[in-house]
């Protein structure tokens, strides 16, 4: 059997940052508590001409470069996100037609809070294996928002990721699955500005729960455990989350490690299983075995196996590493933040 | 002003890819692109060329006071690009006013250009970002 997974992927994070201090700062609240308790230090904030799409885009043109493939082969785009630019429009009509994928081609957005692009990943996975198309580029991106003066507000973020699925991949997907229930631990009704959440943190039942099912369900299909992993990858909602998930489940900080972006850029939403894939994937090497649980309110998981290929080495550098927009960076203050953000209503 | 939507989208595939011309003749490059070569005239040959984007900034000012439909984008900065691969280009400069200068490296990024108001059409286009 012909090995599929990912041909190429690509990452991107706005330059600017908003540091806990900063926020906590204007709310009155101790910086360092707050820090201590998510495992947070600053997050990303997309510029006033950022959104969904533009940064859908960006990582896209990045997946593109590292797959190598001429951008018109690609015969399926999925946008996952929960702050589509427009009601009724599909980002992907516009992010097919800047990156040039032409017209042949299926579209769609997703929507699963936070796995959306996990979700797309899955159905570029069905389309490719089933043999309807020969490349499928999927997207998880977003610019999302946390009601000012609400915990969200610390690590509510922008970015995403972008990962072209076919045959020659530089990470064969060894097996997904997913494990879906109907659980209202986070929610934004059509129209409303901010998300509502059932607690301060949604724990145990969300989660943890979904995470650790899904995981298991993975393992036990492909009959591993996880010292079978190099690393590991979990959604972040924040830096707490995923590493008491991953002990949970029997994960070594080593293996966590690597993936954990959130601590400097925050939670990106559909982007943030995402990112931290694609930082282990820049520091990868052929063997490597990969695991990646995403987390969407509502409530699911969706898990996935990779296994790294020699292809890693020639394509990697042809796109910029996750690091290199990490660390390009500018701090702003509240003042500026609030403008960029249009979290005054005039 | 609000562009109309059928004229935007006649212009979006070049406005989004930098598609322009190229004279095949004397290898003149024209971006917006056009038909017809004013060096070598009849004996131009005139060919479809997308540029990279890459360039300088080879001028540039700060608006402070913008029209309607980029009030929201102030302060921000627009500039002539000479691009690598021949002729100059106008656009909008990216991030930090502050931060602009001139000869500074740039590269092409996808950004929102300018919105019809809180319910209208959004339109997308190339910018440029400073490297590094
Ligand atoms: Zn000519």
């Amino acid at each position: 059997m012909t090995s599929l997974g990912i041909v190429g992927y690509g990452a991107y994070v706005p330059r600017f940052r908003i540091s806990v201090e900063e926020i906590a700062r204007v709310w009155g609240e101790d910086a360092e508590t707050i820090k201590n308790g998510l495992g947070v230090q600053e997050k990303s904030v997309p510029d006033k001409d950022e959104d969904t799409i533009t940064i859908a885009v960006e990582a896209g043109k990045n997946a593109l470069a590292r797959a190598g493939i001429s951008p018109r082969t690609v015969g399926a785009l999925y946008v996952g996100s929960e702050s589509h630019p427009y009601a009724v429009k599909p980002s992907g009509t516009v992010v097919g037609e800047a990156l040039d994928l032409g017209t042949d081609l299926m579209v769609a957005d997703f929507e699963f809070a936070c796995k959306a692009g996990t979700a797309a990943m899955q159905c570029c996975y069905g389309l490719v294996k089933a043999g309807v198309i020969d490349y499928g580029l999927a997207i998880g991106a977003d610019t999302s928002q946390g009601r000012p003066g609400d915990m969200l507000e610390y690590t509510a973020s922008a970015g995403g990721a972008a990962f072209v699925i076919g045959k020659d991949p530089l990470a064969e997907l060894e097996t997904t699955c997913s494990y879906t229930t109907d659980t209202s631990d986070f929610w934004r009704r059509e129209g409303a500005d901010y998300p509502s959440h059932g607690a301060r943190f949604t724990g145990k039942p969300a989660y943890f729960h979904h995470v650790t099912q899904a995981t298991q369900l993975l393992l036990g299909k492909l009959g591993l455990k996880p010292a079978d992993f190099t690393a590991a990858v979990f959604h972040m909602p924040n830096g707490k989350f995923p590493t008491a998930a991953a002990a949970g489940l029997g994960f070594t900080p080593a293996q966590l490690e690597r993936s954990l972006v959130v601590r400097r850029i925050g939670n990106t939403y559909s982007g943030s299983s995402l990112l931290g894939l694609t930082n282990v994937l820049d520091a990868a090497k052929p063997g490597d075995r990969i695991l990646l649980t995403s987390y969407g309110s509502g409530a699911g998981s969706d898990a996935f196996s990779f296994l790294v290929t020699d292809r890693i080495i020639e394509r990697r550098d042809k796109a910029p590493a996750t690091e290199a927009y990490i660390q390009d960076k500018q701090h702003i203050d509240y003042g500026t933040y609030v403008r960029l953000r249009r979290k005054l209503k005039v | 002003m609000v562009e109309s939507v059928p004229l935007s989208w006649r212009l979006q595939r070049q406005r989004y890819n930098l598609i322009g011309t190229r004279c095949a003749t004397c290898d003149e490059r024209f971006f917006p692109p056009r038909n017809f070569c004013p060096s070598c005239r009849r004996k131009g040959k005139i060919e479809p060329f997308q540029f990279s984007g890459r360039g300088s900034v080879e001028s540039f000012t700060v608006i402070r006071v913008a029209p309607s439909g980029f009030e929201s984008q102030t302060p921000y900065a627009v500039g002539i690009i000479k691009l690598d691969e021949g002729t100059s280009i106008s656009g909008q400069i990216v991030g930090d006013v502050t931060r602009v200068e001139m000869g500074k490296r740039v590269r092409p990024v996808f950004r929102r250009i300018r919105e019809d108001g809180k319910e209208g059409v959004i339109h997308y286009g190339v910018k440029w970002a400073l490297e590094g």
